[in-house]
């Protein structure tokens, strides 16, 4: 499994970085300015791990294999640094993993719950639908397990198959009471999960593997956080919407850089956290630009990208000059050999960005 | 394959053989191994004696923490030595990442079971008279009567409250009748820092702890006092100043987050432990294995108290697993285990009480099966006379009632009398309808409660569903329960 995918490389290299724009909001928690060292994604979390470890003496790091620094390499040296009690591995049981970090979580620490795949999530899907999540509703208040963060890699990585490139993300957004939040650069996913992990709330965390190498940018050095529920404009544009998550915004980029050689202005939006959603600024974007396409690597059917349309038609009705387009993963298993058919491609997308724009 | 594999020689093996078969006969590898280890895996045999071993704990001094099979060296076996220097051990054993394996020649199937099933310990015979030679927690006439008093107390509510069901007053019931004794017995045996992850046939934890009866109704009755703001069914109940965590229906979700929070009391070191319950059908669960192993692996002080009480609603333990009962699977993990009879309350007494204590001190968990049975109806929604012989249990009801056990002995140390058990049950009587009447006439929680606590805030979306839903009863205010507040 691990070996499977450390031969990633290679195979994601013409997947771009999605660049961090300025952000266009002011809030209480702040982006330090542009600087820092130049750190992958994977590296960027794990800065984000160290930060966590030392600033909460109250803070624990486990799951599968993350001691030796996991498969991904994500937590290197943090067991080293802050003890093997406070960073272990963990049987391989992933309803295990959740519900001890929700019993870790209930005592008042910071539990970060490594599971080492997305697609590996569902044995602890019992756990987070029916415990973590409902856990300060049932009791009035009475326990929360808002310490928890669930760390997880998802999607596509190029030859991951069924098992190694899903992107579950959809069956957690239909769960009051947790938080999903999906990053995509480094600099965001540092401030990110620095945010998932101090939260009150239980917080999965999707992290595009497909970027843990390839995606590479200055990230300050500093403890910074990134709020949550809040999307980001990270390209202006008047013609039309464009939203999407993690990995898929660098794709979503291309296509709009192809778009904008055609004369048409896209304004990309990177929603972040995917519930509890930020549907103003979505919003607002199409109000300005009359239409909207959703791209995510997930299944169409029953995807996220189906919630955003709902509620923007609800909204905006009025204002839509053509459908809503979705351009997704296929409703079928995520192949292997088919990969490059299954995926919404930057072709794909750009398609669908004329034929709106010329509804 | 490395040179460690290669076959001993003749005569190591005749030693080896007899050494094994002078142990155990046909008690299977496995417990050769151990027999060899340490000292033989089974507790004294069924006797009139009685005796309190925690299987796989017999010798908890020598052992310390759990144990653990320490890898060795493997590079000092790269280079094999001569044949005529080879010394037993480089013949015997097979270095493994998980220690040292004896080998044996002899092809043998581990049974499945053992020949006989692991015993019961108990303190009390049938009808309440202390067995000789016992060795139990010594218990003092006020701690036994409290235990006796929360017995009744229990079981009058029970009956009470089921009743109650049946009147249409509160919506739905769960009983422990017969559960009496692992309910008092072992909640007397923790302490109040001990925290405590209920399956849901545990009400007498939190009764013996404090719980009013005004509480329990209120949590039934789902009004403005309920802890819970009326948003689960009755009996889920939680309370945490008394480090009770709130009750999730889902079997066995409670035992992984037991490990999570005994880890943090053992990191925290605390003198206390986490104490979670559960029953016969739910050790089927995957948590049930998750819990234990975890536990093991990450050797956190936390009872696990399985109430083997027969029936899982309907399904039969037979159909429910082929072990000999619990007990055993505690071994699998390495987990010390015990047996006990749950319907004798010094028995469970004395199992949770030592077995508290050496969690604790030697952060380990603890695998207690209390056997019993679940007199009761699985719950107001299930009628057992439909799949379980009346005569089973009325045998259970009555011969093996642990609460008329308990009472003869505290009557015969001349600690209770007819004239008290008249008393206590008047009062308990008197409160319990004052308690449900009051908890009937409190009103709901508000409306807003819907919304509070999804998150530590209400979201966006959560905020407009509110206004939205205030709009609809505006408009159709004869939609909704006139006794919630909006």
């Amino acid at each position: 499994m691990a070996s499977a995918l450390r031969r990633l490389g290679s195979a994601a290299a013409r997947r771009g970085l999605s660049t961090a724009c300025e952000d266009t909001k002011k809030s209480l928690f702040q982006l330090p300015q542009a600087g820092g060292k130049s750190s992958n994604l994977c590296s960027a979390i794990n800065q984000a791990l160290h930060i966590a470890l030392e600033s909460d003496p109250r803070s624990y790091l486990f799951g599968e294999d993350v001691s030796f620094g996991g498969v991904f390499r994500c937590t290197t040296g943090l067991a080293d640094r802050y003890g093997k009690s406070r960073v272990f591995n963990t049987p391989l049981c992933e309803q295990g993993i959740v519900g001890f970090g929700i019993g870790l979580a209930a005592m008042g620490n910071r539990a970060i719950a490594e599971i080492q795949f997305a697609d590996y999530i569902f044995p602890a899907f019992d756990q987070i639908v029916n415990e973590a999540s409902k856990f300060r509703y049932r009791s009035g208040n009475q326990f929360n397990c808002g310490g928890l963060t669930i760390r997880a890699p998802y999607g596509a990585v190029g030859h991951g198959g069924h098992y190694h490139s899903q992107s579950p993300e959809a069956f957690f957004c239909h769960v009051p009471g947790i938080k999903v939040v999906i990053p995509r650069s480094p600099r965001q996913a540092k401030g990110l999960l620095l945010s998932c992990i101090r939260d009150p709330n239980p917080v999965v965390f999707f992290e595009p593997k497909w970027l843990y190498r390839q995606a590479i940018e200055e990230v300050p050095e500093e403890d910074y956080m990134l709020p949550l529920s809040e999307a980001e404009v990270i390209r202006e544009g008047s013609d039309i919407t464009v939203v999407g998550w993690g990995a898929q915004l660098s794709i979503m980029e291309q296509a709009c850089a192809g778009a904008e050689k055609e004369g048409i202005s896209c304004e990309l939006i990177d929603l972040k956290t995917l519930i509890p959603w930020d549907k103003e600024t979505v919003e607002a974007s199409v109000r300005k630009t009359g239409r909207l396409l959703i791209s995510h690597e997930a299944p169409v059917t029953g995807g996220f990208g189906a919630e955003i349309s709902a509620s923007i038609v609800e909204r905006c009705f009025l204002r839509l000059e053509a459908p809503v387009a979705r351009i997704c993963g296929l409703d079928t298993p995520f192949p292997l050999v088919f990969e490059p058919f299954y995926m919404p491609t930057k072709n794909k997308i750009l398609d669908a960005i004329k034929a709106t724009v010329n509804y | 394959m490395a040179s460690w594999f290669r076959r001993s020689s003749g005569s190591v093996k005749t030693v080896a053989r007899q050494l094994l078969s002078s142990r155990l006969g046909s008690g299977g590898a496995l417990n050769q191994s151990f027999a060899i280890a340490r000292s033989s895996p089974h507790p004294l045999p069924l006797s009139s004696r009685s005796s309190l071993v925690i299987w796989g704990m017999s010798r908890v001094a020598e052992l310390g923490t759990i144990q653990r099979f320490e890898s060795t060296e493997e590079e000092k076996h790269l280079e094999p030595p001569e044949e005529e220097d080879s010394d037993l051990d480089y013949h015997e054993e097979m270095d493994f990442p998980g220690g040292k394996v004896r080998f044996t020649s002899e092809m043998e199937f581990i049974s499945g079971n053992s020949e006989t099933r692991v015993p019961c310990f108990r303190v009390l015979d049938q009808y309440g008279r202390l067995l000789n030679n016992v060795d139990f927690e010594q218990v003092s006439e006020e701690a036994a009567v409290k235990i006796y008093a929360n017995m009744v107390t229990l079981q009058m509510m029970d009956v009470i409250l089921y009743e109650a069901q049946r009147q249409g007053r509160i919506s739905f019931y769960l009983t422990s009748m017969g559960e009496e004794a692992i309910n008092i017995a072992s909640a007397a045996a923790l302490s109040d820092d001990d925290v405590v992850l209920p399956q849901y046939r545990e009400h007498g934890v939190l009764l013996w702890r404090g719980f009013t009866m005004q509480e329990f109704a209120n949590q039934l009755m789902g009004n403005r006092f309920d802890y819970g703001k009326g948003r689960q069914m009755p009996i889920h109940y939680g309370s945490n100043k008394h480090n009770y965590v709130t009750i999730s229906s889902p079997i066995a979700t409670q035992l992984p987050q037991a490990v999570g929070i005994a880890y943090s009391l053992k990191m925290d070191k605390k003198n206390a432990c986490a104490v979670t319950y559960i029953g016969d059908g739910g050790t089927s669960e995957g948590d049930f294995h998750a819990g234990l192993n975890f536990a093991a692996v990450t050797e956190s002080p936390v009872l696990f108290i399985c109430r083997n009480n027969g029936w899982a609603i309907s399904t039969h333990i037979s159909e429910q697993f082929r072990s000999d009962g619990v007990v055993v699977k505690g071994r699998a993990y390495g987990i010390p285990s015990i047996r006990v009879d749950g319907n004798d309350a010094l028995a469970v007494y004395t199992a949770v009480k030592r077995a508290r204590e050496i969690a604790i001190e030697k952060h380990t968990p603890i695998l207690i099966e209390a056997m019993t049975y679940r007199v009761g109806h699985h719950s107001t929604s299930d009628d057992s006379t439909k799949y379980r012989p009346i005569n089973e249990i009325e045998y259970w009801k009555t011969a093996r009632n642990p609460v008329s056990k308990f009472r003869n002995w505290v009557e015969s140390n001349g600690w209770w009398s007819d004239e008290a058990e008249a008393e206590l049950r008047t009062r308990v009587r008197k409160q319990l309808l004052q308690a449900i009447q009051n908890a009937e006439k409190t009103e709901k929680p508000p409306l807003r409660e819907l919304f509070a606590d999804v998150y530590d805030v209400p979201p966006a979306n959560l905020q407009d569903q509110e206004a939205e839903l205030r709009e609809a009863i505006k408009r159709h205010l004869e939609d909704y329960p006139s006794d919630v507040p909006v």
